[in-house]
Formats: structure tokens, sequence, C-alpha cells
């Protein structure tokens, strides 16, 4: 009784998902180029593909409501249908992060370049590294290079909050320089919401492949690592998880 | 009201053929608990073993412990009197064709020596409105014969013919199988409102009927019970790859 249909259906909905997944990792990458290099066609490029990503995310919805409706999946495979459209719906969000960096840079290029106290590369590398890897995590299938995304997310939040700090500072002392250190806060805290996307995805691969919901222990993770920076001034916490 | 069923070390053969191996399971009152596996894995067998109807096969024996509350099955309880206390419920309705709607209710308690018309009344009225049959057949109780009625009203009659003996247990062998989407669909409301004062162990080749009726679900495999556990985790996190293998389609 294996249902050769219903397992053509569900390696259609893996195939789909990474390929949404593969655009919505090439829009953060084109973004963060785009703000090294102040390059506005790179930036163009990330605003054109959003409708390529806003399309996938409504035909994989489509194709998982449909299996949901006519296959009645179970156990692992119910796990996996659900798995995929959070995923979906992240990536998705992804995409957007993508496209207010590309905006900002887009304002940032009409203004002179200021020297800033934050590493934007370095942060975009290490957001990069947990959109793939938890992207990876969904293909191989593995719980355990999930597990290490959900640890990435924690290094992100601190670059997030020392860049926070440091352009803070940069404004108070070089008012002139203030759109710029805002434009770089901005770009900082949307990669840091696309790291929280890469922790959710690799939630969800958790969620599938060891049916352990992770969600609250990931909340705890972050709380005390937040109980250990308190000696840290007050910071701003956007995260969405 | 229900009572909860025992199970310790039980094991089940047809002749020298072993159909269950070493089971052991407890059952909780009130609460309806599903069997499922693929054919032959040994589900209806055990069912058949809750109230000794395994035995009547020439050459089937049972070794073990089955208690229904505290009526210990193989242990000095002659059939007749657990039959009193567990109804059961087979595959195909088995009405009896001759009889009216009527007397197929009343059969088990005439049986049984009682004829006191009024108290009769009130229990057929009773059996036929909780198998949700009542209304559609109280203007012909003595006009039409079982076997008049549709599929589906006819499990609803043999539902209210266990019943009528006010057992404790009802055991539902496939009850739906026979019917319809529509029979079914009433046959699966009335075990979710029965279990409220019957404990139901029901064996389905229907997975999707197990996942939305029963809240305890133990799944069978060449004899063996592999895995039980509520039925939320048996569908959507089994511990047994075996369980996961058969409710996910990809078994066999």
């Amino acid at each position: 009784m294996v249902r050769t249909r219903f397992q053509q259906e569900i390696e259609e909905l893996r195939e789909r998902l990474l390929r949404m997944g593969g655009l919505a990792e090439q829009a953060v990458d084109r973004a963060c180029q785009a703000y090294s290099e102040r390059d506005l066609a790179r930036c163009q490029m990330v605003l054109e593909n959003e409708s390529l990503i806003n399309a996938a995310e409504r035909e994989i919805d489509e194709l998982a409501f449909d299996i949901l409706a006519t296959q009645q999946p179970a156990a692992v495979d119910l796990r996996f249908i659900l798995a995929v459209t959070k995923i979906n719906s992240d990536l998705e969000r992804v995409g957007d992060q993508a496209v207010n960096i590309a905006e900002r840079v887009m304002d940032m290029i009409e203004l002179p370049v200021a020297e800033l106290p934050v590493d934007i590369a370095r942060m975009s590398t290490a957001v990069a590294a947990m959109v793939r890897r938890s992207l990876e995590s969904f293909v191989e299938g593995k719980a355990e290079l999930a597990q290490a995304v959900l640890e990435m997310d924690h290094v992100v939040d601190r670059m997030r909050d020392e860049a926070f700090i440091m352009l803070v500072r940069k404004m108070n002392e070089e008012p002139q320089v203030t759109q710029q250190a805002l434009d770089a806060l901005l770009v900082a805290r949307n990669l840091e919401r696309v790291a929280d996307h890469a922790t959710n995805i690799a939630e969800d691969v958790i969620f599938w492949v060891r049916g352990a919901d992770v969600r609250h222990h990931a909340q705890e993770l972050a709380a005390a690592q937040a109980a250990r920076q308190t000696t840290s001034p007050t910071t701003p916490q956007d995260s969405e998880q | 009201m229900g009572v909860g069923i025992t199970v310790e070390h039980v094991n089940a053969y047809y002749g020298k053929s072993q159909a269950l191996f070493d089971i052991n399971l407890v059952v909780q009152a009130n609460h309806a608990t599903a069997l499922i596996g693929p054919s032959g894995c040994g589900k209806s067998t055990f069912i058949r073993c809750l109230n000794r109807m395994h035995e009547t096969i020439p050459d089937a024996r049972v070794e073990g412990t089955v208690r229904i509350g505290d009526l210990s099955v193989y242990n000095g309880t002659s059939a007749t009197q657990l039959r009193r206390r567990v109804g059961m419920v087979f595959q195909k309705p088995n009405p009896f064709p001759t009889m009216s709607i009527y007397d197929n209710v009343a059969a088990g308690l005439k049986l049984n020596g009682f004829r006191n018309r009024k108290q009769l009344d009130e229990i057929v009225h009773k059996s036929l409105t909780s198998s949700a049959l009542w209304d559609e057949v109280k203007d012909s109780l003595h006009k039409k014969s079982g076997a008049s009625l549709s599929g589906g009203q006819q499990q609803r009659l043999c539902i209210a013919r266990a019943l009528a003996v006010q057992p404790e247990v009802l055991l539902m062998d496939e009850p739906c199988s026979a019917l319809d989407p529509i029979s079914t669909g009433k046959i699966e409301e009335l075990i979710f409102q029965l279990k409220e004062q019957y404990t139901i162990v029901i064996v389905t080749h229907n997975m999707q009927q197990a996942a939305r009726v029963a809240e305890f679900t133990g799944f069978f495999l060449l004899g063996k019970m592999i895995e039980f556990d509520k039925t939320e985790k048996i569908f959507t996190n089994p511990s047994d790859k075996r369980t996961e293998d058969y409710v996910t389609g990809r078994f066999g």
C-alpha cells in the first residue's frame, strides 16, 4: 500500500520549497552586497524578484492545502507539511526583509559616505550562514544542523545589540552622519529579523524530524541569554520569535 | 456506566498456530479505544478474546488474564454472564431478519426471561434513542422487519440491540466497513456520545476513523501489540517506526 501519488506530491512540495528557499537566500545575499558596494542595480534586482517569492509562497500554500485535503497525511508526513507551510511563510518574510534592506541602501546611496562603527558585512555573513544552514537542515532532514542554527541566533542578536550601542553613540558624537547611522541601524535590525526567521525555520525542521516543539525551549535559551547580558545597557528587543 | 478492561499476558491460538503473542493492555472506562493494524494482525482475534467469542471456533484457545471491571473473563465466569456485560457489534449488520424492529431490540432481554411489557417498551425506546434510530423507526416498530432497514439503520439497530441488555462494555468489530460515509458519520457520532456511558473498544481498518473517535489507539502487527498510546500521539508522532510506517501508508 505504498502511496506513490502521495509521495510524489510530498516530493513536489519539498522541491518547490527549496526553490523558494533559493530565491529568499539570493535576495538576502544581493541586498547585503548592495549595502557593501552601494550598488543600485542589485537593489533593483531584489525589488523585482520579490514578486517571484510571493508567487512561490502562494503556490506552495495551495499545494500543501490540496495534500492536506485529499491525502489526510499522518505522523511524519503531517509534521512535514505543517513545517513546510510555516517555513514557507518565514521565507516570504525573509524576502520582505531583503526588500527593506534594498530600500534602505537606495536611500543611503543618495547620502555622502560615512565611516560607521559597525561591521554589517560580518553580520551579513553570519545571517546568510544561518539561512543557508537552516535550509540545509531541511534538505537533509537533520535536526542537529537545525540545532546549530538556533545557537547562532544569539550571536546575531549580540551583533545587533552592539551595532545599536555603537551607532547611537556615533549619532550623539557626530550628528551630521545621523541619517547614515540610522540607515545602518535599520539594516542591522532587518538582518537580525532574517536571523529570527532562519531560527523559526530551524525550529520547524526539528519539529518535523523529531516531533518536538522546541519553540519554548528556544525562548528559554533566549531568556537565559538576556539574563546573562543584564550588565549591558538596555537595547531594543524586537525579535519576532 | 462503563468499566475498565485489564488484559495481561494474553496469547491466542487457532490449533497450533499462535495468533496473539503476550498482549498486555489497560482499556480505560468510559473511553473509546481503537485497535488498528493490517489484515491478519490479530486485532479482531483480540477483541473476540474479550468476550470469549474466540473459543467458539474449533481448536481455538486463549491463555492469560482478562478482567472486565471486577469480572475475571477466563476464571469462573460463564460466557452468558459475561455477554450480559459486554455487547458486540459486527462488521456486517446482522439483525434477526424475520423479527420486527421492536423484537430485534428486545430479543436479548426476552432470551433472559424478561417479560414486563411496560419496561420492555421503555428499554426499547431508550436503546433506539441511544443508537440515534428512534426518530426514523418509531412509527414502524412492529410493522417493519429488521431486514427492511437500510445498511446504516440496520447497524444502528444492532447497536440498539446490544445496548438493550445494558452492558458496560461495547465491542465493535469494523462496525462501519459496510456503510456509506453518511451512515458512517452517524455511527461515529454515536460512538462519541455512547462513551459517556459505556467503555468502547473498536477495531477498524479506517485509520481516520480511529483518529476521529478514539482517545486511545493500539497498533497490532503480526499478532503483537506494537504500540499503545493516546490517539493524537499515534497519529502525529508515534514512538515505533513500524507504527509510523503503517499510519503514513509506507507499510507493505
